[in-house]
């Protein structure tokens, strides 16, 4: 760190700051997207749940660096200008909502049947349903998963620095193409990741635990 | 008065096997109507047909004045007016007694919240289970938590209440419990059908007796049917059940 001048490693955090946000963003738009993908693969008429299903398959299939370069380069080409940081969240979110629309459609789909035939009994509609009895379970199934999840979010948000978001990756190169010490700068943002990273994983391996627990 | 339930020549299949062959019946308001028989012999798809969670491919139903072969059929409605309870309890987990038997009559009659506590408190007092209020099911036993889930279903007040194999998951003890609950219901006048494999809890609180057999109504009559069957199958069906 000694070789690292004080403005280098400000500099390394700031895209720390960023690759935070990042992470965010891509959450949150993931999130919403793929919270509709899981509704729309549980309850919708047949031919829009196919649609879904061809959207997740399609985006799980494609490099998340192609996303990123398709919205960065390929929008402009729509005639959207975008800066690097919504192309980065837009591509991001794109990639994250396929993922979690799976891992949230199967944890509807793991509420037993009955549960919603019991309340469908007990005269609530679709939405009481889906609000009181349906969500607060699978909620519970989701968490651990999904919170797994978010590793993998946080560490793929380095590809930004493909598109020239000033993440911490990028943030790593430039500082290691000035000062040429590759092992010091990257070891330095691989225990920056680190930090990010495990306490979601002992958090994930925690919840999974309880849960197992609270089945039994 | 017209009977709370008409079930008319009903048909119904699942694929290839057909499931319920002509059945036909009624239920008189106030009455209690056991239906027994084999399993797979159509009884728990019959009761299931009445609250509608299964569809018919052919005959009628009406019940509580709702015709169930109506494309302008009000299932909610209908919901509101006939509770079921199952025999696998299929409680809310994540709420507590009180929550479980409240949530309908909160959400769906908009009951002021200065008489949810009230209701509860009756319900869960005519199950025996005031004291149980605060728990939630899997702090329950069996027995315990097949009365909640008949009290969830008298908390919206039903006109009529379906039992399906309602203590096939219970021992002895449990199930005399529940039974009680049940009794009681029949003394209250709560017309009430039952799909059961209790034969002497039928023969005691029943009016009248249903035994299916192949997905026909193949003897029926006053409960006392089941001291002299006359049919061969109801005969052998109550040898080898007691």
């Amino acid at each position: 760190m000694i070789s690292l001048t004080p403005e280098q490693f400000l500099f390394l955090l700031r895209g720390f700051g960023w690759t935070i946000v990042l992470s965010l963003l891509a959450f949150a738009g993931g999130g919403a997207l793929g919270f509709v993908l899981a509704l729309t693969r549980v309850y919708a008429p047949r031919p829009v749940r196919t649609l879904a299903m061809l959207y997740i398959k399609l985006i799980q299939g494609t490099p998340l660096l192609i996303l990123l370069f398709l919205t960065y380069f390929g929008l402009p080409a729509l005639g959207l200008v975008v800066e690097p940081i919504s192309a980065a969240a837009i591509g991001l979110s794109t990639y994250v909502s396929a993922y979690l629309g799976e891992i949230w459609r199967g944890s509807l789909e793991a509420v037993p049947r009955t549960q919603e035939e019991a309340a469908a009994c007990l005269a609530l509609n679709w939405r009481q349903r889906l609000v009181h009895v349906i969500l607060p379970q699978a909620v519970k199934i989701a968490t651990p998963p999904t919170v797994g999840f978010m590793v993998q979010i946080v560490k793929n948000t380095s590809l930004a620095s493909a598109i020239g978001f000033v993440e911490m990756a990028r943030a790593a190169q430039m500082v290691n193409n000035a000062t040429f010490r590759p092992l010091i700068v990257f070891m330095l943002v691989a225990a920056l990741y680190f930090t990010l990273c495990y306490p979601l994983s002992a958090w994930s391996q925690r919840l999974e635990r309880s849960f197992d627990v609270a089945r039994r | 008065m017209s009977p709370v339930v008409e079930v008319d020549a009903v048909c119904k299949r699942f694929g290839a096997a057909s499931v319920l062959e002509g059945v036909s019946f009624q239920v008189r308001a106030g009455s209690v109507v056991a239906i027994i028989g084999r399993s797979g012999s159509g009884k728990s798809t019959a009761l299931r047909c009445i609250n509608r969670l299964e569809t018919i491919d052919a005959g009628h139903i009406r019940v509580c004045g709702h015709d169930l072969t109506s494309p302008g059929l009000d299932v909610n409605q209908l919901h509101r007016d006939v509770g079921i309870v199952f025999q696998s309890y299929n409680l809310f987990p994540h709420l507590t007694a009180e929550e479980n038997v409240l949530l309908a009559p909160r959400l769906v009659l908009k009951l002021p919240r200065a008489e949810q506590k009230q209701l509860a408190a009756h319900v869960l007092s005519q199950v025996g289970l005031a004291d149980k209020a605060q728990a939630y099911p899997s702090q329950l036993s069996g027995g315990q938590q097949q009365r909640v889930a008949i009290a969830r279903s008298l908390a919206m007040k039903p006109k009529l209440m379906l039992f399906d194999e309602i203590t096939s998951a219970l021992d002895p003890e449990l199930t005399g419990e529940v039974l009680k609950v049940i009794e009681a219901l029949a003394r209250d006048g709560m017309s009430m059908i039952l799909v059961t494999h209790e034969m002497a809890f039928a023969r005691k609180v029943a009016d009248h007796a249903i035994f299916m057999h192949r997905g026909k109504v193949w003897e029926e009559g006053p409960a006392s049917l089941l001291d002299a069957p006359k049919t061969e199958e109801l005969r052998q069906f109550l040898g080898n059940g007691l």
